[in-house]
């Protein structure tokens, strides 16, 4: 039973990582109707940008205190923020009226781009580092469950983001636009809306939280590397599909439930070596059975 | 004009078949580049039938090679103390077959649930059929798990590997300029209508799938037994990405074109060697420069019409 609950507290905590990604798919596919691939590779930076920011505001503040981690935290998310903004209008604008694959061949261009240029010696080099830790490092025992301090900053860092997500999303003028222009986009821009803006404002905030993912991601794991981006995006755009893309409570959900999968399936010894391959059975299995996902709407084609 | 090209693909082979006689006396290093090359054709022709002509989006091309790659090179290490010298040939050719039709195989697995879905969707299904059947063999004992399968012996000669790459062109093209293949093209251009026209989308759907995974699953034989060793990690998702560019770059459904750009993107990189380090960025850089200036491919002129779609 304990090991169960630890299993299901580890799981939780890497879907809590999860959603956050997922969220950034989800809202992009929202607004511009595409994968974008290079998400995974922002939550990569954000890890990194904690990685390089952390001595820096060591100077200010005591290392590992909960301040510093704070404004760490909201620097890499700023920058990266810039980062998807700055994709957004290089690689996709000029793009916007192509046919989709185009757009999704852009897309895997700029991933590779960003991996193999951060993989070169001269940015931030192959080699895995270690990320430092940025807040006290405190284990908590409950019964024989082990409950780090990392943990619980992911747990209310994520719950606090996905409230303020939400607010931006349902309360605010640009959440309504962002909205409005997910539902259709022509009739958002006969209405008002600057189209422009709010892709670009859609894409730094999924960024934002893809960047907060990042820093929770290695916090927890210690070890950043330029290509850790890669399997994590990959089983978070699962997430984002299993709850049905375009619906950012769905992609939450999802998020979650691929952590804690994916988790207890590395518990089971014989399904341990497999862990990888879970997430795209799970998207298969979706796809085919529910191809809307769990909290999705399905749309019929128009001919 | 059928005659004609079934003449070209025997002047084909003979001409691969003569150079092959031959290669000893050719430099070992540009004599396996020019098997890579042979290689990546068959690839990227075949991908094009699925990508291409069909107007399908595959992106786990590797994962079809993989299967016959492995597949293959198990057969001939499990026969080949088993057979005389002479039929050596005979079982080369049953373990491509049965590499092929094993690959064929698991494009029957992979289509037939998955061809509802379209576009992007579709992509990433089977990018994520190709990463499960990478972690298969990464896990699977009998196939090496993670070290691979070790000393096939090296059977691809330039006469195998180019023979390979002919046949799969004419056989292709043959194909999709046959009455039967006009419903690849009609699929691609439309499918509701081609669809209302009494063709059957998804069954032209199953079958470019099929056909595609067969000559990837050779390729992946010819590949085996060329470097004579097979790790799970030649088969990952950029290996899918290195064919689909070829396609995108001779121009979707562009056979010819197609042809051009495996050639080019195998001998390039080597003569990049020197700049190893910015090699991939460059590449990449490439991938998105060529969508946002020549979506429609480098080797693709005057009527792009048919393109616009794709």
């Amino acid at each position: 039973m304990t090991e169960f609950l630890q299993q299901l507290i580890n799981g939780l905590a890497l879907g809590a990582i999860y959603a956050l990604i997922a969220l950034g798919y989800t809202m992009v596919y929202g607004v511009l109707r595409f994968i974008n691939f290079a998400h995974g590779d922002v939550f990569m930076l954000g890890a990194f940008a904690g990685y390089f920011l952390s001595p820096l505001v060591n100077r200010v503040l005591p290392a590992q205190s909960y301040a510093g981690g704070i404004i760490v935290l909201v620097l890499a998310m700023a920058i990266c923020a810039a980062l998807g903004m700055l994709i957004e209008i290089l690689a996709y604008r000029p793009l916007r009226n192509r046919p989709k694959l185009t757009v999704l061949i852009t897309a895997i261009g700029v991933s590779l781009f960003i991996e193999y240029t951060c993989q070169h010696r001269a940015v931030f080099g192959a080699a895995p580092r270690n990320f430092p830790d940025l807040i006290p490092a405190n284990n908590w025992h409950l019964g024989g469950v082990v409950l780090s301090s990392n943990q619980v900053i992911v747990f209310v860092t994520t719950l606090l983001l996905l409230a303020a997500l939400r607010f931006i999303v349902q309360r605010t003028k640009v959440g309504t636009a962002m909205r409005a222009v997910a539902f259709n986009e022509q009739a958002a821009a006969l209405m008002g809306v600057n189209i422009n803006s709010i892709i670009s404002f859609t894409f730094g905030l999924g960024s934002a939280l893809a960047a907060a993912g990042g820093i929770l991601f290695a916090m927890n794991y210690a070890s950043i590397d330029p290509l850790m981006g890669v399997q994590t995006g990959l089983k978070a755009f699962v997430a984002a599909v299993f709850g049905g893309i375009g619906n950012l409570p769905g992609a939450a959900l999802g998020g979650v439930i691929m952590g804690v999968v994916e988790t207890f399936a590395g518990g089971i010894p014989g399904l341990s070596n497999y862990r990888d391959g879970i997430a795209f059975a799970i998207l298969i299995g979706v796809l085919i059975f529910r191809p809307a996902g769990l909290l999705g709407k399905v749309q019929t084609e128009k001919v | 004009m059928n005659s004609g090209a079934k003449r070209w693909l025997l002047a084909a082979i003979a001409v691969a078949v003569l150079i092959s006689a031959f290669s000893a006396h050719f430099n070992r290093y540009y004599l396996g580049i020019a098997i890579d090359v042979g290689i990546n054709i068959i690839l990227a022709v075949s991908l094009n039938l699925i990508n291409g002509h069909t107007g399908q989006f595959s992106l786990g091309h590797a994962g079809f090679m993989a299967v016959g790659g492995y597949s293959a090179a198990k057969l001939t290490l499990t026969l080949q103390s088993l057979v005389p010298p002479w039929a050596q040939p005979l079982l080369f050719i049953a373990a491509l077959l049965v590499g092929g039709a094993m690959a064929a195989v698991a494009g029957l697995a992979v289509g037939v649930p998955t061809l509802r879905l379209r576009g992007d969707y579709l992509a990433i299904v089977t990018l994520g059929f190709g990463e499960i059947i990478r972690v298969i063999f990464q896990t699977s004992e009998t196939f090496g798990a993670a070290t691979g399968l070790t000393g096939i012996p090296r059977w691809t000669s330039f006469g195998w590997a180019w023979s390979g790459a002919a046949l799969c062109v004419f056989v292709i093209t043959s194909l999709v300029n046959s009455t039967y293949g006009r419903g690849f093209l009609a699929v691609h251009d439309d499918e509701v209508a081609a669809g209302a026209s009494g063709i059957n989308p998804v069954r032209y759907k199953v079958t470019a799938f099929v056909i595609g995974a067969f000559f990837a699953g050779i390729a992946g034989g010819i590949y085996a037994h060329h470097k004579s060793f097979l790790s799970p990690t030649g088969f990952d998702f950029m290996k899918s990405i290195d064919i689909v560019v070829m396609v995108i770059l001779g121009g979707m459904g562009r056979t010819v074109g197609v042809i051009i750009a495996a050639v080019l993107l195998t001998v390039l990189p080597e003569f990049l060697r020197g700049f190893a380090d910015y090699r991939m960025i460059l590449y990449s850089l490439l991938i998105v420069i060529l969508m946002l200036a020549r979506p429609q491919g480098l080797f693709t002129f005057g009527n792009t019409n048919r393109n616009a779609k794709a």
